[in-house]
């Protein structure tokens, strides 16, 4: 299992296009992704979920990486988080 | 004739005939049934339904509105197939033994709520994705087609309308739309302004005002609507569009267009502005830079002095938004007819002869410090110049520069990053500043004629004063001149200079001012391409 933090840059948070990317991104790992956010969790490979967390700028999330390739799946979903929000 | 108003959300004035846009009716009743796996797969049918339509969108939206409007629908695809969503559905049939239209309706009335009880509007928003997915569902579940709006060149008129629907219009018919509901964070204002057609949301009491073929005028920028408006009402209104028109037309002519001449020669035309709000207004205009911001309005809408970190988070914000183009930045500019009253300034007899800008800052020199620092720190963000108003003489220059350094100084210190060059320059709005530009050229990066004062102080003629104005003469030779004298001596010290007053946008002299060598015309967003189309008919060749 692979956990890291990330705080949320993007001015408007998790909306719609980015929570869109990031499930399309997590479905092709082969690791299951959670992300939680002030007690609440959400699968990230579940759009209306991820959306339901209202991830705002300047929001510290955990994310958890768990499965046969987590440790590059955590490393690219880093990247992805540095890159678009 | 009725005037109603909402919510603006996409430009421009749209006459037409109203349509009032009748949704067919997409309730669902419950009904029991008895083959749960035959029920699901009629459910997996219609989604796959369902996702086929929403990619043809996509497509036209891509064609329409572009990429980043298009997405929107790539999300819907998703949103339908979201894991969550098709557990809650195919449980409902499963547990209730009921129809999939029904599990549908009751699954999307709880993920909207789930989105409507969001602190975000944005999110809150959400909702109306939901409700337009799950209708597609349940149109093709029941086999009917999604209703679309009929008829020739009218204005929509809807409770709501949902992107999909949006999208789905023809643009070639639908001369605007109106509704009773939704945001402007909503997708629909989104598309709407993407696809150009004008729009108002939010109006109270639209279903119940219009009816089919009254005629209306819609103000998609102001939010006003007219319905059944008198002859003279019209008639203004076709003016305005017909001006509107010849302004979008012109815009779409010369955006991204150099501002060069006929014969070569080319002139950097940036714009003025006096708050952050305008910034879109500088973007959609298409202007090369910023060649004046005005900095008072943080001093003259504030309590109190704007402390460093506000500022700073205003100037890097102005910065960023222009990615890298020039944005010049004037430090503050009260006194004479900018009053703010926590500067205790004293009452004066001649206030535009008096206490005011650089005069104030030399005089207190913290207000001045803290303005510079904020000025500095957001130079790491973009392409600053920093100029200063109110020039008399070289001895003002080389305090202010002494002050430049001290700032930079402390900020290195402290190990705070600042850019390494931002170029620093003056207003030459005196005649003083304009007679001993050869003195003063060598010390800065640039000049920036402020042709208001200059011509007030030059002709003696209180600007405020209307009973003056045939005194005035704004082409007055001895203003023309001073400028003409102070492009040489810039010139013949690397300096550059620019025209920030309103003399710039003065086509008549667009020519004059280039023959003189001016570098730059910084003028209000809206007279931008207006002077652009100017410079590009001229010939100095001649």
């Amino acid at each position: 299992m692979k956990t890291f933090e990330y705080t949320i840059k993007d001015e408007v948070g998790i909306h719609a296009r980015p929570a869109g990317l990031l499930v399309s991104k997590v479905k092709a790992l082969g690791s299951s992704v959670t992300i939680e956010k002030g007690g609440k969790s959400a699968s990230a490979s579940k759009l209306f979920a991820v959306m339901g967390l209202g991830v705002v700028k300047g929001d510290t999330i955990k994310i958890t990486v768990e499965g046969g390739d987590e440790d590059t799946a955590a490393t690219e979903l880093q990247a992805f988080f540095e890159a678009n929000l | 004739m009725q005037k109603l108003t909402g919510k603006g959300v996409s430009g421009a004035i749209a006459i037409g005939q109203a349509s009032v846009f009748q949704r067919r009716d997409a309730r669902v009743t419950r009904v029991k049934i008895t083959d749960i796996a035959a029920e699901k797969e009629r459910f997996e049918a219609a989604k796959a339904e369902a996702i086929a339509e929403l990619d043809a969108i996509y497509q036209k939206a891509l064609r329409e509105v572009g990429e980043s409007g298009a997405q929107i629908f790539e999300i819907h695809s998703m949103m339908l197939e979201d894991d969550d969503y098709n557990e809650s559905i195919c449980g409902l049939i499963e547990s209730q033994a009921v129809n999939a239209e029904y599990a549908v309706a009751v699954t999307a009335d709880n993920f909207a709520e789930m989105f409507a009880a969001m602190d975000d509007s944005y999110m809150q928003a959400r909702a109306a994705d939901v409700r337009d997915i799950s209708n597609r569902l349940i149109n093709c579940l029941s086999g009917r087609k999604q209703a679309g709006a009929s008829g020739d060149s009218m204005i929509l008129c809807a409770d709501d309308l949902a992107p999909s629907e949006t999208v789905s219009l023809d643009k070639s018919r639908v001369l605007a739309f109106v509704t009773t509901h939704g945001s402007s964070n909503s997708h629909t204002a989104i598309l709407a302004r993407n696809m150009n057609i004008p729009a108002v949301i939010g109006v109270d009491g639209l279903l119940t005002s219009v009816k089919d073929g009254d005629m209306m005028i819609v103000n998609g920028c102001t939010g006003e609507i007219i319905i059944n408006p008198d002859e003279a009402t019209l008639d203004d209104a076709r003016e305005k569009q017909r001006a509107d028109q010849e302004k979008r037309q012109l815009l779409q002519n010369l955006r991204g267009k150099d501002n060069v001449t006929l014969d070569g020669r080319s002139v950097n035309i940036y714009a003025n502005i006096g708050s952050v709000d305008n910034i879109g207004e500088v973007l959609a205009n298409d202007a090369g830079g910023i060649g004046l911001f005005r900095s008072e309005f943080l001093y003259l809408e504030s309590d109190d002095y704007p402390d460093e970190e506000q500022q700073f988070r205003v100037y890097k914000k102005v910065l960023e938004s222009m990615a890298g183009k020039k944005v010049i930045i004037r430090t503050l500019d009260i006194g004479a007819d900018k009053q703010a009253d926590y500067f205790g300034l004293a009452k004066e007899e001649n206030p535009a002869l008096g206490m005011r800008a650089i005069r104030i800052c030399l005089t207190r020199p913290e207000i001045f410090r803290t303005q510079l620092r904020a000025l500095y720190r957001a130079s790491a963000y973009g392409n600053l110049g920093i100029m200063f108003p109110m020039i008399t003489s070289t001895d003002e220059v080389e305090e202010i520069l002494r002050i430049c350094k001290d700032v930079r100084q402390e900020l290195e210190d402290a190990g705070i990053e600042y850019a390494d060059r931002t170029e620093l320059g003056i207003m030459v709005e005196t005649p003083a500043a304009a007679i001993i530009s050869d003195r003063l050229a060598p010390l800065v990066d640039f000049f920036s004629v402020g042709t208001n004062d200059l011509t007030q102080y030059t002709l003696a003629c209180d600007r405020q004063n209307p009973a003056l104005e045939r005194f005035c003469d704004t082409h007055h030779e001895a203003v023309l001149r001073l400028i003409e004298f102070a492009a040489k001596n810039a010139h013949a010290n690397n300096a550059w200079i620019g025209i920030c007053g309103e003399l710039a946008a003065d086509t008549s002299l667009t020519e004059a001012f280039l023959r003189m060598g001016i570098d730059e015309l910084s003028v209000s967003p809206s007279s931008v391409l207006k002077l652009r189309d100017a410079v590009r008919k001229l010939d100095l060749s001649k």
